[in-house]
């Protein structure tokens, strides 16, 4: 039997079925102007032997450099059996298995992964993973618009601390439905998103507050206070959070009196590696009473007519083979190969040490703060609490401090001064549980140097607060 | 052969209608709806307070085979709903015209129930459909 399981004939019997002439004409109902008329931009084909080699020569331009940045993507330490395991036969698939009767391996892995999921953002119910933590956040969006039937606004407050990227990707997702993305401003202070800063919203309709925990600043942001304003306000609260900070932080699911109804965020951190960007997996989890509004695969335990434990995909009709144009999201997959990877991750580690991670990255990240603010003319530049990420404020043009650090193989931070312009030479750090001190010294000592270098008298040097 | 009383107005989307003492208008589905949609799971009932158009698609019944929406059979607004689904969806499979109502509403014009099918114009439409 032949791959594509259509022959010429089948085709032909079929169009005369239905009485085309050809298969063009199945698509006359779309304007020539708006038809892709190929794709000119992919290059013609390359053989084996070609594509190995030039693969290399772009693996090889890759310094492998040592990473202080973060800014939503993470450089854990993954242990070899992770991967090991993911690919072996039995998992390697990206697709989501459907039957029940011959997927009854992955559909358990799934199901242990929700469970995993639950346990961490203490909610009640969770999906098998969407696309990233990004689209996550913007499919969240679109089910409180759904969920809160009490709100007719389909406006959402959306803090400036959450990842920029992931405030880009849910306007461009929802734009177009009627939704409107409403800035909340940060305290220059703390960086965080203050409480007061929201009254002015009050008695206004808003079907949901965002609220990014630890934020894109690695702030920790007043969870209870926020998540009980937005609930006296009718308002759902959406957590967007990292998966690793739930280990040590206080989970979505015990904010305030009530508890998040969404949480959502990026899977990365969880056995994922960096690679240009991905692949990377996001997660949802909600309060049961949603559940039916929830977007993704969802897989179930129930037993069998024996009394056998075993697992299959439920609640389906909120998905689009099914609900059509009104399921709860037009994406009704999964990342499955990283899902399985990041179940592996946590069972491998476990609850204690997935703390450890946690409790090393934050440490590392401290260290790495003491010793770059050393220098006179570094200073942390919010007042709050962080988790494993924090800015460092330069009083010297940032560009020309990047620039020889990235000419020593150093990934030394993200610079917010694209996307945050008013805080002026202002640099992300990070460092994970993998960076070591030696590490931390390496780059303490290029700075230093680099800085000398370029402030001929140095900087006024200040005592730092004991 | 499915019950079709003869009290009630029927949609062609398979609600009936009871119009009752008070002017109010109850919303369940047809018998013949839920023998073929079978055992019910979930039923998301609307907003009370909501204001429909007829037509509108304003509730869901989802059974262990298919979710279908359930239609508002004239314009109005919703003035009550039917809470005990939550718990018990499976009352509509087994009290389908009376304690398996779905929701009430007022009919922003009355006349506009003449629209709908009686009894007997229902079971032909039924046996229309079934060919």
């Amino acid at each position: 039997m032949p791959f594509i399981p259509h022959t010429e004939t089948d085709v032909r019997d079929m169009l005369d079925a239905i009485g085309a002439s050809d298969i063009d004409q199945l698509f006359d109902e779309i304007p020539s102007s708006l038809r892709m008329s190929g794709l000119s931009a992919v290059p013609v084909g390359m053989a084996e032997q070609e594509i190995n080699r030039l693969m290399h020569e772009r693996a090889d331009t890759d310094g492998r450099p040592l990473c202080f940045t973060g800014a939503g993507a993470y450089d854990h330490h993954i242990p070899a059996a992770v991967w090991e395991i993911t690919t072996r036969g039995e998992f390697y698939t990206a697709y989501t298995p459907y039957q029940a009767e011959a997927s009854q391996g992955t559909l358990q892995l799934l199901y242990e992964f929700q469970t995993m999921m639950a346990g961490l953002t203490a909610m009640d119910v969770s999906n098998t993973s969407l696309y990233d933590g990004a689209s996550a956040l913007a499919e969240a969006v679109l089910m409180a618009v759904r969920a809160n039937r009490k709100s007719k606004s389909r406006r959402i407050l959306m803090p400036t601390t959450v990842h920029p990227h992931y405030r880009k990707t849910a306007h461009t997702i929802v734009k177009n439905q009627g939704i409107e993305l409403v800035d909340v401003p940060y305290c220059s202070a703390g960086g965080n998103t203050v409480p007061d800063s929201l009254r002015h919203f009050e008695g206004e309709d808003i079907a949901a507050l965002v609220i990014q925990n630890p934020n894109f600043f690695g702030v920790i942001e007043e969870v209870d206070t926020l998540t009980e304003w937005a609930h006296q306000q009718g308002a759902l609260v959406i957590a967007s959070t990292n998966p690793v900070s739930l280990a040590l932080l206080k989970p979505p699911g015990e904010w305030g009196g009530q508890g998040a109804d969404i949480a959502c965020g990026e899977g990365q951190p969880l056995g994922v590696p960096l690679a240009a960007g991905g692949p990377y997996f996001g997660f949802m989890c909600c309060k049961q009473a949603l559940v039916r509004q929830m977007p993704g695969r969802i897989v179930g335990g129930t037993i069998d007519r024996d009394g056998r434990e075993g697992y299959t995909l439920t609640l389906q009709a909120r998905e689009q083979h099914i609900r059509r144009s009104r399921a709860t999201s037009n994406i009704c997959t999964n990342q499955g190969l990283l899902v399985t990877a990041a179940t592996i991750h946590m069972a491998l580690l476990g609850a204690e040490g997935l703390a450890n991670v946690a409790r090393a990255c934050h440490a590392n990240t401290r260290t790495l703060v003491d010793r770059l603010t050393d220098n006179a003319c570094v200073k942390p530049l919010f007042n709050r609490p962080c988790f494993h990420e924090t800015v460092l404020q330069f009083s010297l043009p940032l560009g020309d401090v990047l620039r020889p650090l990235y000419a020593h193989n150093l990934l030394p931070g993200y610079d917010l001064s694209k996307d945050y312009p008013e805080l002026g030479d202002a640099l992300l750090v990070c460092a994970t549980e993998t960076r070591t001190t030696a590490d931390i010294e390496l780059y303490a000592g290029h700075l230093n140097r680099i800085i000398d270098s370029q402030t001929a008298a140095g900087c006024p040097v200040q005592p730092k607060m004991a | 052969m499915s019950n079709v009383p003869v009290d009630l107005k029927y949609a062609k989307t398979h609600e009936w209608a009871r119009v009752n003492d008070d002017g109010s208008v109850t919303v369940g589905i047809s018998d013949s709806a839920q023998d073929q949609l079978g055992d019910m799971v979930f039923v998301e009932v609307p907003e009370s307070g909501q204001t429909v158009s007829a037509g509108e698609a304003c509730a869901v019944v989802e059974s262990v085979k298919a979710a279908s929406d359930v239609y508002a059979p004239v314009a109005g607004e919703i003035v009550e709903v039917n809470e005990n689904l939550a718990d018990s969806p499976e009352t509509v499979n087994t009290d389908v015209y009376g304690e398996g109502w779905i929701f009430r509403m007022t009919a922003t014009d009355k006349s506009a129930l003449d629209t709908l099918m009686d009894a007997e114009a229902y079971e032909s439409f039924l046996a229309s459909e079934s060919h």
